[in-house]
């Protein structure tokens, strides 16, 4: 099947218009005709299960948390872009696309990212009318900061708490819909299967997490906003659940799965302090504003930072940067602080950290300016490392944060099964290989709120769908298919535990397939995966029964779909012979050790359909083709 | 400084609702003051799995202190012993060598416990849903500076609003209230201009959710501000009583 990204034609500003005008539209009255399944309750699920419902839409909505409040866009902290040109520096829709477009690298659709740069500003307007508490100036209008890739200041932020403040509007407009009936939340039930009848996506089948059971869901269309697959390598800043499974499940379905390979590393991290580590944890990127990265000149450096004096730190960003500096790009700043730590100059314990140092900012400030800005970021940090970054430099290191890679989607947010709609981290589609800070809160709202309540009508007043209940074949199938597979974990009994398979995974990722890669290491952890996920389903150990509340059997699952999908993402990032964004391959470089393009042969997505078990997935390339912007050797200095 | 400590846990274990429940003793050995407390969990859940029981269960997730999912009652207090704390930001370098720490879930009987330190939590929801909301449809939003709000209002909005909704503040209450809860969400939308024309429906609406979940009332006890792991103050609890009576007395809200 040749891969439609059904871009509307004619210039570039008009194409959203247009398409909107061409939409089919679902008269008023039969909307609640139609069942939908939004499953995920992070920005994109909850702004979209909210949205479809005040359209009139029946929407049911599942979560694996106790409550939907809980999804990990939550944890965001900095902030969202928007195009509102609110600082008079000359911001405009066309420089966010652009912005957008160079950051990521040029490996992202033109006509999505401008459709995004042009809802930015919706979204903005639609937040303070919900009430999300952004952070205002004196005579009360928006604030903006700054954030990496961007000359301008146009972010708005609430504190450092804007994704859970985001996440409380697009929550409580969804609750409103609970109360009135059109929305029917399931929290507690985890997506196993994705049923596909005629070609289309008319269901999902769910365990509900405390009974055990195994339940059956039927709908006119299914929307996955499950978010990102970072916990591949264990250590992430995701949140303990984050998983890949119903991605996956979606893909083994005949979902395309898009760059799988194209995975973030925040540069601004606390750094690994022991084995028994569960998690990291991000240092808001907006940090960077105030705070200047450096390391001690000379890598036998032993004494504290306050006794390094100026002449003997490098600030490695300002020095390699000058234009950019403290912000430049997330993947760059990742590289730069990797590199430093590689040639020896790395500090703390492990060595593998880096300063970033606010002394000069709060001496030019103020403590009080500061602690309105970032009371809750340094309070973190004193919490997890028991220092106290007001007095100290804060020490820092890259972790894996977000996934660029996703589902493959068209221009309506559709994937390659009819009927399934991806949002949010979940697709692939608007930050090619580099997601700049501030832009996954925008994405995730642009999708829910804006985009899908018009594309999802579209596809339900075009198509013919027969009547599917719960009671066709194909939801027995493959409700035995999921209890089969329950039963199978359960059933090894082995002698290891399923974090300690993990972790393991972790680091073969992390060691082969993480900032840096080389054709070597890849093959090399192509065959680590098969040999771990052979041992896997030979010898790993769960315990409780499958009809209980049991957390091991919830981990189980998502570890098995890692092990899968972590043998895609080394197959994606060997095919791509070249380097961009935050696919680094050592062998394309360029003699400033930059991520080096191949246009030639590489400006595309790379889109993988599953084959079967065992066998290598079918390349698909959409090709990417820019016509407003001209592609350059990305140069932040 | 990284050291290990050895330690002797008293956690509550319970099968079911319907299991009476009972605490049960664990050593917890070696024990770096690195790890936070969840971390601590995870490794004895590591034992108890290789030993062939089950692992204690408890609700967790971002593990960065916002998702609001985890908690349980350490020593007898929310969250544990550190102000303005959730048990994930709780880290072991506040606790010493050979410290007993008794472990146990929230109780409240609006907060059904299903297994261990795990309890239902859906009433919190329940009272969102019933008007901690401001109604904006998609799409009909004017432009977001069209409305200036006074910075000192947004920023006290912000303070109400950073409530997690663990439901600690409902754990700490001798009366099991939802007060602090309930407190925070009118308090952040009516400081709002955009949140005052449901102000007097949402002030009565929530409270007599609140009556109607099983959740206790406000006797000014200050157990729920001393353990908020957000420090959110009770003078939300003030506000939102000024708004319940203002919606009661001078209002058309039934």
């Amino acid at each position: 099947m040749p891969l439609d990204a059904k871009i509307p034609i004619g210039p570039l500003a008009e194409k959203w218009d247009r398409h909107r005008f061409e939409l089919k539209l679902v008269n008023p009255a039969n909307k609640r005709k139609f069942e939908i399944i939004v499953v995920g309750t992070g920005l994109a699920g909850g702004s979209a299960s909210a949205s479809l419902a005040e359209l009139g839409y029946s929407v049911k909505t599942f979560c694996i948390q106790d409550s939907p409040r809980r999804a990990h866009s939550i944890a965001a902290q900095g902030g969202i872009n928007a195009a509102k040109n609110y600082t008079n520096e000359g911001d405009s829709i066309w420089r966010l696309f652009y912005d957008t477009v160079k950051g990521g690298d040029f490996r992202a659709r033109e006509a999505n990212v401008y459709r995004l740069a042009q809802i930015s500003n919706n979204i903005i307007d639609q937040c303070v009318a919900q009430g999300v508490p952004f952070a205002r100036d004196y005579g009360g209008l928006l604030a903006n900061r700054s954030f990496g890739g961007a000359q301008v200041a146009r972010t708005f932020y609430a504190r450092g708490q804007t994704g859970q403040q985001l996440l409380l509007g697009a929550y409580s407009a969804m609750m409103r819909q609970v109360a009135t009936g059109r929305v029917t939340m399931y929290p507690r039930r985890e997506m196993l299967e994705l049923v596909v009848i005629n070609g289309q996506a008319r269901g999902i089948v769910v365990r509900n997490l405390i009974t055990g059971a195994i339940e059956s869901h039927a709908a006119d269309a299914v929307v996955l906003c499950t978010g990102g697959y970072s916990n591949v390598y264990f250590l992430s800043t995701n949140a303990m659940a984050s998983n890949v499974s119903a991605t996956y499940r979606a893909y083994q379905k005949g979902a395309y799965f898009a760059n799988p390979c194209f995975t973030q590393i925040h540069p601004t991290c606390i750094p690994v302090h022991g084995a028994n580590q569960s998690k990291l944890t991000l240092m808001s990127e907006s940090l960077r504003n105030d705070g200047r990265v450096w390391v001690p000149k000379n890598a036998a450096e032993k004494r504290p930072a306050h006794q390094i004096p100026e002449s003997e730190r490098d600030y490695y960003l300002e020095r390699k940067y000058p234009s950019f500096g403290n912000l430049a790009p997330r993947d760059v700043a990742s590289r730069s602080a990797k590199e430093q730590c590689d040639s020896g100059r790395g500090v703390g314990e492990t060595g593998l950290a880096v300063y970033l140092d606010f002394a000069d900012a709060i001496k030019r400030d103020g403590r009080a300016v500061f602690e309105q800005k970032y009371s809750n970021l340094f309070q973190m940090y004193e919490k997890i490392t028991g220092e106290d970054p007001y007095e100290t430099p804060m020490m820092i290191y890259p972790a894996v944060h977000y996934t660029m890679g996703g589902l493959w989607v068209d221009y309506n947010l559709m994937s390659t099964i009819d009927g399934l709609f991806v949002l949010g981290e979940a697709n692939f589609s608007d930050h090619g290989a580099n997601r700049l800070g501030a832009s996954a809160l925008m994405q995730g709202l642009a999708d829910g709120y804006f985009i899908v309540p018009y594309t999802i009508g579209g596809y339900l007043a075009g198509t013919t769908l027969p009547n599917v209940s719960i009671d066709h074949p194909a939801f027995k199938d493959y409700s035995a298919e999921a209890k089969n597979r329950v039963r199978k974990l359960l059933s090894i009994q082995g002698k290891r535990t399923v974090d300690d398979f993990h972790k393991q995974l972790g680091l073969v990722m992390w060691d082969y397939c993480g900032m840096a890669r080389n054709n070597d290491g890849l093959k090399k952890a192509k065959e680590m995966i098969q040999e771990l996920r052979d041992e896997f389903w030979q010898n790993v150990l769960v315990p409780g029964s499958e009809n209980d509340f049991n957390q091991s059997l919830e981990r189980v699952g998502r570890v098995a779909d890692f092990l899968d999908f972590a043998e895609l993402m080394v197959i994606d990032a060997l095919d791509r012979q070249e380097s961009c964004g935050g696919h680094f391959n050592e062998a394309y470089q360029t003699e400033d050790s930059e991520a080096k393009r191949d246009d030639e042969n590489f400006c595309h997505a790379s889109a993988w359909e599953f084959a079967g078990e065992g066998k290598t997935p079918i390349l698909h390339k959409e090709p990417l083709v820019f016509e407003n912007v001209e592609l350059t050797q990305r140069s932040y200095k | 400084m990284t050291k290990a400590i050895n330690l002797t846990l008293k956690v509550w274990r319970q099968k079911g609702p319907e299991d009476k429940g009972r605490l049960e003793t664990y050593d917890a050995k070696d024990i770096s003051t690195n790890m936070s407390f969840l971390e601590m969990l995870d490794v004895i859940n590591e034992q108890l799995t290789l030993a062939g029981k089950e692992p204690i269960a408890f609700d967790h997730d971002c593990r960065e202190g916002i998702c609001g999912m985890c908690g349980a009652v350490v020593n007898g207090r929310p969250h544990g012993p550190e102000k303005g704390t959730t048990l994930c930001q709780l880290h072991m370098r506040h606790f010493s060598d050979r410290d007993t720490i008794f472990i146990e879930p929230w109780r409240s009987r609006a907060f059904k416990i299903i297994k261990d330190l795990v309890v239902d939590r859906g009433a919190l929801d329940r009272l969102i849903q019933a008007g901690g909301y401001i109604s904006a449809n998609t799409g009909g939003a004017p432009d977001a500076n069209a409305i200036p709000v006074p910075q000192a209002s947004a920023e006290l909005a912000f303070d109400a609003a950073a409530c997690i909704g663990c439901g600690a503040c409902v754990a700490a209450c001798p009366n099991a209230s939802a007060m602090l809860f309930v407190g925070a969400k009118v308090s952040h939308l009516v400081l709002l201009p955009q949140g005052e024309p449901e102000a007097a429906q949402r002030a009565t609406a929530m409270v007599r959710e609140m009556d109607s979940l099983g959740f206790g009332n406000c006797s000014n006890e200050r157990e729920c501000e001393a353990e908020c792991p957000k420090e959110i103050s009770i003078t939300n609890i003030a506000r939102l009583n000024r708004e319940y009576f203002k919606s009661r007395f001078f209002s058309n809200v039934k």
